[in-house]
């Protein structure tokens, strides 16, 4: 199992090597002016593009110039976000919370309502609850994350004014950056239940609940899809029919048997879930306003602000990798079979 | 011939099959018919150019002269609508055509030679795949600039290794069946036993799986084209249009739902047609996969 990882986690930093190769090809075709905008920190240094040019040595071969770069990246030294008026490091420490906490508070829901109504979709086949389940999955993979959101805004904080989009209110915002509040994890309504500021809590979730609506209804297609069609399966097979000649009720057979099997591919699938949900940030951010990771690097593309976008773009690369690594380990941890292979 | 009727018999007998293959009938139709359904002013340069009737900021409803109404700078949303509809098919299918083409000759050739072409071309993919596909797709068209011809180049360059991985796997397994090795020992070329022998028998989950990702690749062009990284403001393409309409579903004072319109109606064309290409693929994937009998 150890050797499995091993093996595992020796690729992790080929597959990086590659991603960077790729960002840095992508970027040559930059003329040499504009990449040294990842230099310049200050517009009084314009005036001296041609010396900073000299200096990064962006005049030279390209394998002297990726060197150059990967050295820097080495040293944590990612250029300056012009979008996110701050240094790279920092605009990652800054908005990568913002993400995790609205990722993580899809995910759980996702999975909670994708495996139980993929569950009792298989069970109750050709049902009411199956074809509304067939329905929400079908209508789910069909519409895209913006026309949900927007629509969704226009109910909620246009006609409603419930639920509003961006991050906080005015009055939380001057809270969270006031002296006497502690940042313990980043985490906003952890941070804010820690701090024992009730109505802020409730104010950042209330500004999390419509993304993280979208991003569920956006993405529990695919596992409600495959979770009905693995448990379909199951629920023809030998053992199953073997368990109900016995005459064990058929709650047991469900959960105790086909599920069980079931959880398999739902293992594997948690991580193209995790994906799906780093990919679906990237707008569900953008339309709600939301300060995270997806809506900073959409900024950084649209006004070209090279720094911004490879900070963001090799950070959702790297978690991207790290999330199917999980998943290949989860699997083998699950999954007997895999291991003797390995 | 008796495929075919074999065919229409399944697409019968699936009556959701058959709304999506109705769906995606409407939208041939509306493209074909487009110059007749909306004429374009005469004289106009650019067909795919949405006629502007006047400058004004705010959208206007639904009315006898605007059926659908208009957007932000008075932008058609029925021409739009119709016009985009030749859009969005030229982007899915050369999207999905080009990236199937090359992901099958690609996996092909690392599938039937090996060794390190193998490596070599696995290794990309591994790199393309460590993408979530919209977050290189948007650093590619920012790269290269906004425009509608680099949101397909961008797509297609993210899609391609997905099926270069799926024909790839296929193709090891057919070589060694007994018509290849049969094949060979007739003095077949190498080029002869893949093009010939190989790729058409490996053929059909690399197309079931394209016909059930049609739907996404029309998402994500929709979407670079909503973050504003697609066609220029006032081209008929459903994406963009939708991105007018996000300065305006507050609506006005006293009728929040005053601009309804420039969110739903393109909206709501995006999704029947992705609807409709999803209900295609399960439909396809049902006839074309034997293990469904």
């Amino acid at each position: 199992m150890l050797r499995y990882i091993l093996k595992r986690l020796a690729f992790l930093p080929v597959v990086m090597f590659g991603v960077t190769l790729l960002l840095f090809i992508c970027l040559q075709t930059l003329s040499p002016a504009m990449r040294a905008s990842l230099y310049v920190k200050d517009p009084r240094q314009l005036a001296q593009l041609d010396a900073v040019i000299e200096k990064y040595g962006l005049n030279k071969p390209v394998y002297v110039q990726y060197g150059i770069w990967l050295r820097q990246v080495a040293h944590g030294d990612l250029g300056y976000s012009e979008t996110a008026k701050m240094p790279v490091a920092e605009a990652i420490r800054s908005f990568l919370p913002a993400t995790i906490e609205l990722t993580v508070l899809a995910f759980f829901p996702i999975l909670f309502v994708g495996v139980t109504f993929g569950v009792l979709s298989a069970v109750y086949r050709d049902r009411l609850i199956d074809h509304v389940t067939r329905f929400v999955a079908i209508t789910g993979y069909s519409l895209p994350s913006f026309v949900l959101g927007l629509i969704l805004l226009m109910i909620f904080y246009g006609r409603l004014h419930w639920l509003p989009p961006g991050r906080y209110t005015l009055d939380s915002d001057m809270l969270i950056h006031g002296d006497r509040f502690r940042h313990w994890s980043g985490l906003l309504t952890l941070d804010c239940a820690l701090n024992r500021q009730w109505s802020a809590a409730l104010d950042v979730a209330k500004h999390m609940v419509l993304p993280a609506c979208t991003l569920l209804y956006i993405s529990v297609a695919l596992l409600l899809r495959i979770t009905r069609s693995a448990m379909l399966e199951e629920l023809g097979r030998d053992y199953v029919r073997t368990a109900r000649a016995k005459g064990l009720p058929e709650s047991v057979v469900v959960r105790k048997h086909a599920l069980a099997n079931v959880l398999i591919p739902i293992v594997t699938l948690s991580s193209l879930l995790f994906v799906g949900l780093l990919g679906g940030v990237v707008i569900t951010e953008t339309v709600f306003d939301f300060p995270g990771i997806g809506r900073w690097g959409v900024q950084a593309a649209q006004q070209l602000d090279v720094p911004g976008v490879l900070g963001s773009t090799m950070l959702a690369a790297f978690l991207f990798v790290l999330a199917n690594l999980l998943s290949d380990v989860l699997y083998a941890l699950v999954d007997p079979r895999i291991r003797v292979g390995a | 011939m008796d495929r075919l009727r074999r065919i229409f018999k399944l697409l019968r007998q699936r009556p959701m099959s058959m709304l999506g293959t109705a769906i995606i009938a409407t939208f041939v139709a509306i493209a074909a018919l487009a110059p007749v359904l909306a004429p374009p002013e005469a004289g106009t340069r650019d067909n795919y150019q949405i006629p502007q009737s006047g400058y004004s900021s705010d959208p206007v409803r639904p009315s006898r002269e605007h059926w659908f109404g208009t957007t932000e700078q008075q932008y058609d949303l029925y021409y739009g609508m119709v016009w985009g509809a030749r859009t969005a098919f030229k982007v899915a299918l050369r999207v999905v055509g080009v990236s199937v083409f090359v992901g099958v000759l690609l996996g092909g050739i690392a599938g039937f030679y090996g060794g390190w072409v193998d490596e070599i071309l696995m290794r990309m993919t591994d790199v393309v795949l460590a993408f979530p596909d919209l977050v290189l797709a948007v650093v590619i068209v920012a790269i290269y600039g906004p425009s509608l011809e680099h949101v397909m180049w961008a797509v297609m360059f993210v899609s391609w290794p997905s099926y270069a991985r799926l024909m790839r796997g296929d193709v090891l397994s057919i070589k060694e069946r007994e018509f290849v090795v049969a094949a060979r020992a007739l003095g077949a070329s190498d080029a002869r036993i893949l093009f010939r022998h190989i790729i058409p028998n490996a053929l059909y989950p690399v197309l079931i799986v394209a016909s059930l990702s049609t739907g996404s690749v029309v998402i994500t062009a929709a979407a670079l084209s909503f973050l504003g990284l697609g066609a220029p403001v006032g081209y008929a393409d459903w994406g963009q249009l939708i991105s007018l309409s996000r300065n305006w579903i507050m609506g006005s004072s006293g009728n929040p739902f005053e601009y309804w319109h420039t969110v739903f109606i393109p909206g709501a064309t995006i999704f029947l047609f992705v609807l409709g290409w999803n209900l295609l693929g399960d439909a396809v994937r049902d006839i074309l996969d034997p293990l469904q009998d």
